[in-house]
């Protein structure tokens, strides 16, 4: 068991834990500040599975942009100090763990279908050649332009969207 | 007038066509079925934009079938100075071409088409003349002339179409106008189902036509009259069952139109459309399409033995049964109705026997006459009508037309007593009138052909109908009046355009007999142009039964020629009609409102043998229950109920059930979308 | 690492949607979700390392259309707040029949 794998075990473990605790606290804010940590360890994985620049994005848009998104929301909407409990009664405990479970065992059976290999190693050699930005860089400007261009419209719509539906007055 | 710039082109063509004398070129034949439609478009453009116009009505209508007459007269000179003229198909567009079948609009110009066109048109010509009398007050003046052009002119697309597919638009295309004209006073319920009843007894012997139209066109792969006939002799098998059906297919279709037996029910009751509709639809042209297409159709009836044993069977049977009826019907227009079918009858036995000449013939003077008679009735009921409602008595039909209430009307209506006695007697047959010859011919065709019960039951007839219309004249014109005193001063005759028509008629009844003079009667010459004439229409036909059946004989079942039979049976009928006149004359009849059912022998008669009962009964009873239970249980409850309604209300109750699955709460949508996940998952895991 | 990943990835989604079924918090369930696309997101960048590039391409259109959605979303739970004082999704339920 190499470094790697180790370093990989680590994040996993710290992502599984953190997304535990982020489903179960009482508290938003805590909630919040443990998605941050899964957001993180998954960041990390991204490193070890060659996707660099993937990784850079996760730390700077969702544990940057979007969870600080979410804090100020909650702080907005002084959701901090609410000790009213908004996690659901006993019942609703064994029975989302249950279908969680269920959903996990068939996820595991439907990627038990792929192979364990599915072929020769494709990134590093494009890593070695270009480096982790043009790797991603260059199909994202030349194959899928279009596709980004209207990933950009979408975002601009989204922004005035939010701006017109947060500012209305109810 | 428009008529002579083409009088004169007419007559340069006749001299032409007569000084060459080799082919014979038809003369604007189109123009004989254009110029009813003419009248038609422009009666019923006038009808409804214009009612009030009647005199234009008065010249189109007539006018038109005036120049159709023309034409077709001259047809028929040049037709005439052609020795054994070859039919000539005049074909104007290709109505359908599908595959195999190809059906054109075609004409066909021969003897025996023209023959019938001149019949046709000559008397519908004085048909019309006569409505212009007899209509003249009716607010639905252009209407009822356009019904009746359009009516000449299907009659005519019957007569001269050169296939069966064309000849089937003429056949459906009169039904309908003998429906719309029926039902011409649609306002009064009786007269509208007695149109719907034509109609319907009619379409069940449609449906026999088309399924031997189908099956013609299944076994020779043409519809052509003449491709037909040159094919069947090598086609089909003498008297097997292919060309048995087909024939008795077509037969069923004459039995509707031609009101025979068991088809005849409708033709009584069309007596409520307008008078001169009876004279031209109901006797002297539509009903007689069913014989013309049997002559028409020779060829195939020679072939199957069986068919035409069938149609003179049936024919006979008809002409006795009806002429049974008519002896105690009591309508003026029934009686001569029930004659109507009698007679066609005769025409059936006729061609049945294979002597298709001696039906077509007597197609034609029975045209004269038959129209004559119900012409007469017309005036009649007219004066009838007029002095009932001058006097503010009731004027409907079953008073008018009822002859307990008529008697003595000689001195009233003189010139309709005189042409109703010629038209009587050449119906009973009587030397020298018309019916006199073409009677006598089927008779003695019947006997000649070794069919003796036939011809025993044809001369039986010959008698009853001698009885029957002497009765019938002693009732309406002689004996003491039986119209009230009152309304007995307002009988007047009949306007001079009726009258006029009846006289023409009555010339027609006396001279159309002697067309066709048969060689065996004493003291007169021979004159056999019919005969000659129409030769080459029937030769094919003619040939299959020489050829199968033998020459007929010269002797009747019981011994003496022709000639001996004709002297006796016209005798025979003289006698009938003097009897029957004696014995009625003095006879005191009850007017129809006191008048009590006839009792003993006569009532079946006098109820029609029961027949309108048995159908009602056998055919119409069931029908309607079946109707019933379609409506109440196969419409209303299963289909409208089960499917329909079942259909909106399980719609409804599903909609209510699942809607209860949108409770609004987030938390439920999530965890039915993650049931859904996990039942795909699952799906695609197993 | 390879199926350690894929694993991963499961885990990680079935424990975003238990929380989605569990909290009734609309901004709880919300990060939740976020946590499910970051679970298809490792499951694509895992894949990407044999099948090609792609998949981290579509990670970055991904996290476009979650970030987007943020915005939209976290928008739309303002608004309700505005309007029920409250962010607990027993509270609205106008959307439905």
């Amino acid at each position: 068991m190499d470094l790697s794998q180790i370093v990989f075990y680590l994040f996993a473990g710290v992502a599984v834990a953190s997304s535990l605790l982020m489903v179960t606290r009482k508290n938003p804010v805590y909630a919040a500040l443990y998605l941050v940590v899964a957001l993180f360890s998954v960041a990390g994985l991204f490193v070890l599975l060659d996707a660099h620049f993937v990784a850079a994005l996760q730390v700077l848009i969702y544990a940057g942009a979007i969870l600080v998104l979410f804090l100020f929301v909650i702080m907005l909407l002084n959701l901090g100090h609410t000790l009213e409990p908004d996690i659901r009664g006993r019942f609703w405990w064994p029975f989302a763990a249950g279908l969680g479970l269920v959903l996990l065992a068939e996820l595991v059976a439907v990627t038990r279908g792929t192979p364990e290999r599915p072929g020769e190693d494709l990134l590093t050699p494009l890593l070695q050649t270009k480096g982790a930005v043009a790797t991603v860089a260059e199909p994202l400007f030349q194959s899928y332009v279009v596709a980004l261009e209207v990933t950009g419209v979408l975002l601009l719509v989204a922004m005035v969207g939010a701006v017109v539906i947060a500012k209305r007055k109810a | 007038m428009v008529g002579l710039p083409v009088l004169d082109s007419m007559l340069a063509l006749v001299q032409e066509a007569t000084t060459h004398e080799q082919v014979y070129v038809p003369f604007f034949p189109s123009w004989m079925i254009l110029l009813p439609f003419i009248g038609f478009v422009v009666n019923g453009a006038v009808g409804y934009l214009a009612p009030e116009r009647r005199r234009l009505v008065s010249v189109v209508g007539p006018g038109v079938l005036g120049l159709s007459f023309l034409v077709a007269a001259v047809n028929l000179v040049l037709l005439m100075g052609v020795h054994d003229a070859e039919p000539v198909i005049r074909s104007y567009w290709t109505w359908m071409e599908v595959g195999q079948l190809r059906i054109e609009a075609a004409l066909q110009l021969d003897q025996l088409s023209v023959i019938m066109a001149l019949v046709v048109s000559c008397v519908s010509f004085i048909i019309h003349i006569y409505s212009v009398g007899y209509m003249g007050e009716d607010p639905g003046y252009a209407r009822y002339f356009s019904f009746l052009n359009l009516f000449v002119f299907f009659m005519l697309v019957l007569v001269l179409a050169a296939n069966f597919a064309l000849m089937f638009v003429g056949w459906e295309g009169v039904g309908l106008c003998s429906y719309l004209l029926i039902g011409f006073w649609f306002t009064e319920p009786a007269k509208a189902d007695a149109g719907q009843k034509a109609f319907i007894v009619n379409r069940i012997g449609d449906f026999g036509f088309l399924v031997a139209m189908f099956a013609l066109f299944a076994y020779l792969g043409t519809l052509d009259f003449q491709a037909v006939f040159a094919i069947a002799p090598r086609a089909f098998e003498y008297g097997g069952a292919a060309i048995t059906l087909i024939t008795l297919f077509l037969f069923l279709g004459c039995t509707g139109k031609s009101a025979q037996i068991p088809l005849y029910v409708w033709l009584p009751d069309a007596m409520h459309g307008p008078t001169p509709v009876s004279a031209l639809i109901h006797a002297a042209t539509m009903v007689t399409a069913g014989v013309y297409l049997v002559a028409r159709t020779g060829v195939l009836f020679a072939l199957a033995p069986l068919s035409m044993s069938v149609v003179a069977v049936v024919g006979a049977v008809t002409a006795l049964f009806a002429a049974t009826i008519a002896v105690q019907q009591f309508d003026i227009k029934r009686v001569i109705a029930y004659s109507t079918i009698s007679q066609i009858g005769y025409m059936f036995l006729a061609v049945g026997v294979g002597a298709y000449t001696a039906g077509i013939f007597h197609l034609a003077t029975h045209a004269f006459f038959k129209a004559l008679l119900f012409l007469a009735s017309g005036a009649v009921i007219h004066a009838m009508h007029h002095a009932l409602e001058h006097v503010g008595e009731e004027a409907g039909e079953d008073v008018t037309q009822d002859m307990r209430n008529m008697g003595g009307l000689v001195s009233y209506l003189p010139t309709s007593f005189r042409t109703a006695w010629i038209g009587a007697l050449a119906l009973a047959g009587i030397f020298p009138l018309a019916g006199f010859f073409s009677k006598d011919e089927i008779i003695w065709s019947a006997g000649a052909r070794g069919q003796s019960v036939l011809w025993v039951v044809a001369l039986l007839t010959a008698l009853l109908t001698a009885g029957y219309i002497t009765r019938w004249l002693v009732m309406v014109f002689h004996g003491a009046s039986r119209i009230g005193e009152g309304a007995r001063r307002h009988l007047h005759a009949a306007p001079t355009v009726m009258l006029a028509a009846l006289v023409l008629l009555a010339v027609g009844s006396v001279a159309s007999g002697w067309v066709n003079v048969p060689e065996a009667l004493p003291l007169l010459p021979e004159f056999t142009w019919l005969h000659h004439f129409l030769h080459p229409s029937f030769a094919a036909a003619e040939h299959v039964l020489v050829e199968h059946v033998g020459e007929p004989a010269q002797l009747a079942p019981l011994g003496g020629g022709e000639g001996t039979w004709a002297v006796l049976s016209t005798t025979a009928a003289l006698l009938v009609v003097i009897f029957t006149f004696m014995a009625l004359r003095k006879k005191k009849y009850a007017p129809a409102r006191e008048a009590a059912e006839p009792a003993g022998f006569w009532r079946p008669l006098y109820r029609k043998w029961y027949v309108d009962e048995l159908y009602e009964l056998v055919i119409v009873r069931p029908f309607k229950a079946l109707c019933r239970f379609s409506w109440r249980v196969i419409d209303q409850g299963l289909i409208d109920g089960a499917l329909v309604d079942g259909v909106a209300y399980t719609t409804r109750f599903g909609g209510w059930v699942v809607s209860r699955f949108q409770t609004g709460y987030v938390g439920t949508y999530v965890l039915i979308i993650v049931l859904g996940v996990l039942i795909i998952l699952g799906a695609l895991a197993l | 690492m390879f199926t350690e990943s894929l694993m991963l990835s499961a885990v990680l989604f079935a424990i975003g949607v238990a929380g989605v079924l569990l909290r009734r918090n609309a901004i709880v369930m919300f990060m939740c979700i976020e946590l499910m696309l970051n679970a298809v997101n490792l499951f694509l960048v895992a894949v990407s390392k044999y099948a090609g590039i792609e998949g981290q391409i579509f990670v970055m259109f991904v996290m476009t259309v979650a970030a987007a959605e943020a915005a939209v979303g976290l928008a739309i739970i303002i608004s309700i707040y505005r309007h029920y004082e409250s962010v607990d999704v027993r509270n609205f339920r106008l959307l439905r029949w």
